[in-house]
């Protein structure tokens, strides 16, 4: 018998979920925050979800209530995508050494 | 572009988020690892383009959604205040949240856009997976959103709690799961609907009954919550790069999670069960205390100036009063006149994890000079000065001595080993937890009524 390919995303996110554990445990606690911001950008991956659900616009011009759902979903996860980066990376740019710029 | 290398795209996409996270492991690797980030996001959603059959209008409308969100969200990254970021990180797991929602919905509306089935005839695994995400991806949004209210300060952080709360919430809860469960069997638009609603509902209902001081808790815990939602529309979507990434989103919330609360010694559920801090607690004994030793400025800058060395211990106080640039100019007229001076931060310091650091890192103070409690706690007994500056209940050597306390057995900041302890406070009121710091009280104590800058911007004047 064929095994289900539900079988093989589960043991991909299974594995991931140990990965992050590791991952996550490395994180200097002075970076929690960027932290959360930069996991924040990620799981704005979801983008891909509403790509697809925008692109498929069925007669070419007619919206379905699902393109609009996509449409607005995109707008969501872009707000989080672009705030989140660069709001972590502007944290990250003030974290400065002892013998760094002295201001 | 083949399905298989798209596939294979999207899992090297789930890898540089891996590396994104990585990097954090110290500040200078952490740039190089946003840009890692990035680049992932970028991969994953040129793939996505590719691998569609995109119609030309189709694509406009897209582009403008990117242009309109991609814009919204720049201007707020640049404009934010570092003082704001725990309200910020809060609206932006709404964000996550409704995402999930909207495309759970519209999976559910249109599946063949996706190639789950047809409308009414959708394939039972993916039914419950789009279940899953849009639940969660409800409870995140509404949760966040009180959360966001609570730390923006426009609904009070004090505990909301009312009789059978948590039965309530338990109803609901096996409410969701078995309108999931009727979903399966009857593919009904309003039951998908209800499922939603319901869970919204639940989201607020778990977020009210949590003080504002437990904030740094939820915030991980809907951190955590956002990226489960993100994986259960990555089963449903069937894509490596959701799933990969909800899984490191939901796994690193869970931590941040954990240690808040060993930070606070409560147990996950104490935390979320709520009412915390609330006035039941009020009703500690009160003694008779000697008075307090009340200190200005000059004294401050006297004691310190004559110290050989000094710790900063900021508190949410420090935030709320933006003292963090006072702070530093301070620690610079010290260090001018050969003062050690180092910084101990205690995990639930502040609103979110990591919260003091940023904000100390925001007034150039190096990020070397600032230690977490492990490793500065035992520096307090060879130091002259401690400077507690909006920081109280972690600071409350009553954790260590009385089982009867609410805060018993939190690991506390032992500032109290220093040869004199200097406390800016507006008041001698009691901390969150609604309990009397006896530090207060003490010999070596000398306590600084005012606000937190600007009694610091005093003392700086007074050390020139």
């Amino acid at each position: 018998m064929e095994i289900d390919p539900f079988v093989f995303r589960l043991s991909i996110f299974v594995l991931s979920i140990f990965i992050g554990y590791y991952v996550v445990w490395s994180v200097t606690p002075s970076l929690h925050t960027p932290l959360m911001s930069v996991t924040n950008a990620i799981s704005s991956v979801i983008i891909v979800g509403a790509i697809v659900a925008t692109s498929n616009l069925s007669s070419g011009t007619v919206f379905k209530f699902s393109n609009i759902l996509g449409f607005v979903a995109i707008v969501l996860a872009a707000i989080n995508i672009f705030g989140g980066f660069l709001v972590t990376q502007r944290m990250l740019k003030m974290y400065k050494k002892k013998k760094g710029k002295s201001n | 572009m083949s399905p298989s290398l798209a596939a294979t795209l999207y899992l090297i996409a789930g890898i540089l988020f891996i590396l994104a996270l990585r990097g954090l492991s110290s500040p200078e690797t952490s740039r190089q690892g946003n840009l890692f980030g990035i680049l992932g996001m970028i991969i994953a959603i040129i793939v996505t383009f590719l691998s569609i059959n995109i119609f030309f209008s189709s694509l406009i409308y897209i582009l403008i959604a990117l242009a309109l969100g991609g814009s919204l969200g720049s201007i707020i990254a640049y404009r934010i205040p570092m003082t704001a970021m725990p309200q910020l990180v809060a609206g932006f797991h709404s964000l996550v949240g409704l995402s999930a929602v909207f495309v759970a919905l519209s999976a559910f509306y249109s599946p063949q856009f996706f190639g789950l089935g047809t409308p009414n005839n959708i394939k039972i695994a993916s039914l419950i997976e789009m279940s899953l995400g849009a639940s969660i991806g409800a409870i995140t949004f509404t949760g966040s959103i009180i959360a966001f209210l609570k730390l923006q300060g426009l609904m009070s952080g004090n505990p909301i709690t009312f009789k059978g709360q948590h039965f309530i919430n338990l109803l609901i809860g096996v409410g969701i799961i078995g309108l999931t469960v009727y979903l399966t069997k009857n593919q009904n638009n309003n039951v998908f609907w209800l499922l939603i609603i319901a869970s919204f509902l639940i989201g607020v209902l778990l977020i009210i009954p949590i003080g504002g001081a437990d904030m740094p808790v939820v915030i991980s815990m809907l951190n955590s919550y956002s990226g489960w939602a993100a994986a259960g529309i990555g089963f449903t979507l069937e894509n490596t790069a959701l799933i990969i990434t909800g899984a490191l989103v939901g796994s690193s919330g869970a931590i941040l999670s954990y240690i808040m609360c060993k930070g606070m010694n409560r147990s996950f559920f104490n935390v979320i069960l709520g009412g915390f801090g609330g006035n039941n607690l009020a009703a500690h004994d009160k003694k008779e205390r000697k008075p307090v030793k009340k200190g200005n400025a000059e004294d401050a800058a006297f004691l310190m100036k004559n110290a050989s060395s000094v710790i900063i211990v900021p508190g949410y106080g420090m935030a709320v009063a933006q003292a963090q640039h006072a702070i530093k100019e301070m620690a610079d007229n010290l260090k001018k006149n050969g003062v050690r001076v180092t910084y101990a931060v205690h995990p639930v310091a502040g609103r979110m994890p990591g919260h003091m650091n940023v904000l100390l890192a925001e007034a150039n103070v190096p990020y070397d000079e600032v230690f977490e409690l492990e490793n500065i706690n035992s520096d307090f007994a060879n130091t002259d000065v401690a400077f507690v500056i909006g920081a109280n209940d972690v600071t409350n050597p009553i954790a260590k001595t009385d089982p009867k306390s609410p805060i018993y057995g939190m690991p506390i900041l032992d500032v109290e080993k220093s040869k004199s302890v200097l406390f800016v406070k507006r008041s001698l009121s009691p901390g969150y937890a609604g309990v009397d710091n006896e530090l207060f009280y003490r010999d070596n104590t000398l306590m600084l009524f005012a606000d937190a800058k600007k009694m610091t911007e005093n003392i700086v004047k007074n050390l020139d």
